[in-house]
């Protein structure tokens, strides 16, 4: 059985397809969602939670970044970038009718098919809340198919936290848990504080019954992937999302190599189990 | 051990012929007059390349190649042989990958843009001749990755479907050569369309030709040839089995992928960094590297992009930069990650090695690393190297 | 109404503690309401008792001059706070400031120092339990460290 869904993609996956841009929303100071509708002839762009696209800025170069918007809305892409460098900078620069150069979806998704019918963990850190966002969408648009959601949630400081009215919303959905918490506090900050494994102990979590997806910088994953066993669950059900440097997207660059796998084609999101043994490899 | 299995092409069975040096030339043009830009070995800047040839006699008679670990000359031979040498710094990726292309192009209109799918084209489709049987596996190995994976890749995929391949099998090998112990050779059994065994000796100079594919046995028809006798094909097989004998390295390919997997703290790893200086030289000469990067440019009106695919080496600092900094900072981690790569993670990626023994690698670094050492060292637990 | 002794014996903390130990320290226990915005101990103060949280939210602070008050933690519903009674000087280095209205058992630090003393087994029972929250408090805050979620 596949844990991990893939989804063919349209038209060559070595041209951009043209879309314009929309709505841009600043989430925190360094971080906008851009919205994106087709600019051509095609059949939106389907795509499963987890898969990411290839961003083009004319002239400036791509980036490989993940949709963050509702798998259900099949118009519009959405994803959420952190100027961070020249090209995410000339991407969250984007107005609203310019176009961009999107290629894909590429990759393996979140493993929604068979965590159904099962509770689900989502543990974000920082940006990796942005790859989660279409899980959550995706759960609490078919609730019927899938047990309890428990999100557990790290930012940086009060500022970098993301969606905040959609924490919100979410929070109050039925058999839903959201906790947040932030590394620095902040002066009118009156929510929690601390490393996201300390939500951990307020979470009400049935580990046998539990999928664990979880995403944000590698050595979160590392201690979260830790603390899900820790409170039960199994490694084939925890589920992890990572990054390489990627230029192609396609499997031919080479780039994206971590161990025997190829980020962008047998990922970004991998079983636990499967590599847990390359996490904790200095320099892979 | 076979470290190799190929896709067995249905052999189309017709029977050898024998040609002699005049009829080769005429095989050379025959190609031209098909239509084909004919690269073959040739001879510049002091080594045997491959090149645009129109004619067999810019072909490298009379000359031979000593290699080493980091040590390459060419030699004057005693007889005529055309083909009396192993490999070049060069492979056949050279035209079927090649190392700079544009991919598209992009207008700018206004906030909008236009995108132009015009990759580039060579002109003619290609002929090659002189392909050995390392290089015809290295040919298999890049067809695995670049045209039978999930994706297909169109520039490698329109070269490749339109070359039309003359083989050559070894009479010799260099010191450097390993093709017997990974299995791709000497012998080149499949996926060409004319193969030839150069036979010389005081009394003649001739060349066994089998035809492996329609075309092929179309073009061999048309040349001046005598059938084949039994003395010729055993003159040929013994000197194809002498370039076997002949060969001084091996590389044991036995577990090779839990050997290295689980050796990856191994202070050999530390003795090798010490040595390599991360040049990149062995991506540049191998015939399965086929990494690249993509770079975006414009013209300085900012109208007017491109999109352009260049080779890449894995020992670069560059190539796995993600924000922050490099993943493999050490020359010990680049220099692990392509030989883990190389010989096991191939394995798992796709199927077969990505090694096929033709001993560049070996030959053109500046240091003299020795893969098939390297390996043994690993295997054997010990961590003095070469000096 | 539940009792301070079934609470405590049930409470994760203290798992696996013997009926005589659990007896004990019920002893040394009461109950303890804080209103929101109060706080619950200060900086500098004398540490003899520390806190079971029960419900609501509490903040770890550091006060530091021409500034408000630092969060470095918070802690919730089942939480330990306060470990500075264990060793001398026996001052807290936090203020302790309950955000919400916040409920706790609070045990007496002083007389379980003076019980431990005597009973070395109660002692070690107490300490392995408080050493675990000391690591992963400190494997949490080194993370925190980190800052894993800045640009680099």
């Amino acid at each position: 059985m596949l844990e991990t869904e893939t989804l063919q993609i349209t038209g060559d996956p070595m041209l951009p397809q043209r879309y314009a841009v929309r709505h841009v929303t600043k989430e925190t100071p360094d971080t906008f969602s851009l919205s994106l509708e087709p600019e051509d002839e095609v059949n939106g762009m389907a795509f499963k939670p987890g898969q990411f696209s290839m961003l083009w800025v004319f002239g400036v170069g791509e980036l490989p970044i993940s949709i963050s918007g509702d798998p259900a809305n099949h118009g519009r892409l959405v994803y959420t970038v952190r100027s961070v460098g020249n090209a995410t900078h000339a991407f969250v620069s984007r107005k609203v009718g310019d176009t961009v150069g999107v290629r894909g979806p590429f990759g393996t998704g979140w493993p929604m098919e068979s965590a159904r019918g099962r509770d689900i963990v989502v543990v974000a850190g920082g940006i990796g809340l942005a790859p989660l966002r279409p899980v959550i969408y995706e759960v609490l648009n078919h609730r019927q198919d899938y047990g309890r959601l428990v999100l557990l949630y790290g930012a940086r400081s009060p500022r970098d936290v993301l969606y905040r009215k959609e924490l919100a919303a979410w929070a109050r959905q039925a058999e839903t848990q959201v906790l947040t918490t932030v590394d620095y506090g902040g002066l009118s900050w009156h929510g929690r504080v601390g490393v996201v494994t300390t939500l951990f102990k307020y979470a009400r979590l049935q580990p046998a019954r539990s999928v664990a997806m979880a995403c944000g910088p590698e050595i979160m994953m590392r201690f979260v992937t830790r603390e899900l066993e820790t409170q039960g669950l199994k490694r084939e059900d925890i589920y992890v999302s990572m990054e390489r440097n990627m230029k192609c997207a396609v499997g031919f660059c080479g780039h994206c190599q971590y161990g025997p796998h190829f980020i962008c084609k047998d990922g970004p999101v991998f079983r636990y189990d499967r590599i847990q043994p390359l996490l904790e490899k200095y320099e892979l | 051990m076979q470290a190799h299995g190929f896709e067995v092409y249905r052999l189309v069975e017709k029977t050898p012929k024998v040609i002699d040096v005049g009829a080769l030339g005429s095989l050379v043009k025959a190609l031209i007059v098909r239509g084909y830009e004919v690269i073959g070995p040739t001879v510049r800047d002091n080594a045997i390349v491959f090149d645009h040839i129109e004619s067999s006699e810019e072909l490298p008679a009379g000359w031979t190649d000593e290699q080493a670990p980091g040590h390459y000359r060419l030699k004057r031979r005693k007889d005529k042989a055309i083909f009396g040498y192993a490999v070049g710094p060069q492979s056949w990726k050279k035209y079927l990958h090649p190392a700079d292309v544009k991919l598209w192009s992009a207008e700018r209109q206004g906030g909008t843009f236009r995108i132009l799918n015009n990759e580039s084209q060579p002109k003619r489709p290609y002929a090659f001749l002189g392909v050995r049987g390392c290089d015809l596996a290295a040919i298999a190995v890049q067809d695995r990755v670049l045209i039978k994976d999930k994706y297909r890749d169109p520039i490698y995929g329109s070269r490749r479907d339109s070359t039309f391949i003359v083989a050559v099998q070894c009479t010799q090998a260099a010191a450097t050569c390993f093709c017997a112990s990974m299995g791709t050779g000497p012998q080149a059994k499949q996926g060409f369309d004319l193969s030839l065994t150069e036979l010389l000796d005081d009394n003649r100079h001739v060349f066994l030709v089998h035809a492996g594919s329609e075309r092929g046995a179309a073009l061999l028809s048309e040349l001046e040839a005598a059938p084949a006798t039994k003395e010729h094909l055993q003159q040929a097989e013994t000197a194809v089995e002498a370039a076997a004998q002949q060969q001084v390295r091996n590389l044991d390919n036995t577990g090779i992928t839990e050997l290295l997997y689980q050796n990856f703290e191994h202070p050999r790893w530390d003795n090798v960094a010490a040595r390599c200086l991360t040049c990149a030289n062995c991506t540049m000469v191998c015939p399965t590297c086929f990494c690249t990067t993509v770079e975006d440019v414009s013209d300085v009106s900012g109208e007017h992009a491109e999109r352009w695919r260049r080779w890449d080496s894995c020992f670069t600092l560059n190539f796995s930069y993600i924000h922050g900094g490099s993943v493999r900072a050490s020359a010990k981690s680049r220099y692990r990650q392509w030989m883990t790569h190389k010989l096991a993670a191939w394995l798992d990626q796709f199927g077969t090695s990505g090694c096929v023994g033709c001993g560049r690698c070996i030959t053109w670094c500046p240091v003299g690393i020795d893969i098939t050492e390297e390996v043994r060292a690993i295997r054997e637990g010990g961590i003095n190297g070469n000096p | 109404m539940e009792t301070l002794e079934r609470i405590i014996a049930e409470h994760p903390f203290f798992r696996g503690l013997e009926s005589s130990y659990t007896g004990l320290l019920t002893g040394c226990a009461a109950n303890a309401r804080f209103a929101g915005g109060t706080y619950i101990f200060k900086e500098g103060g004398e540490a003899n008792e520390f806190y079971l949280i029960r419900s609501g939210k509490v903040a770890l602070e550091l006060s530091a001059p021409q500034r408000k008050p630092i969060v470095v933690e918070t802690l919730a519903e089942g939480d330990i706070l306060g470990w500075s009674w264990l060793f001398p000087p026996y001052l807290w280095k936090f203020n302790a400031h309950a955000t919400v209205e916040t409920r706790a058992i609070v045990l007496d630090g002083k007389c379980l120092r003076g019980k431990c003393e005597q009973n070395h087994d109660l002692g070690y029972e107490v300490l392995k339990r408080f050493s675990q929250i000391t690591a992963q408090r400190l494997n949490a805050t080194r993370l925190q460290l980190l800052d894993i979620y800045g640009a680099r």
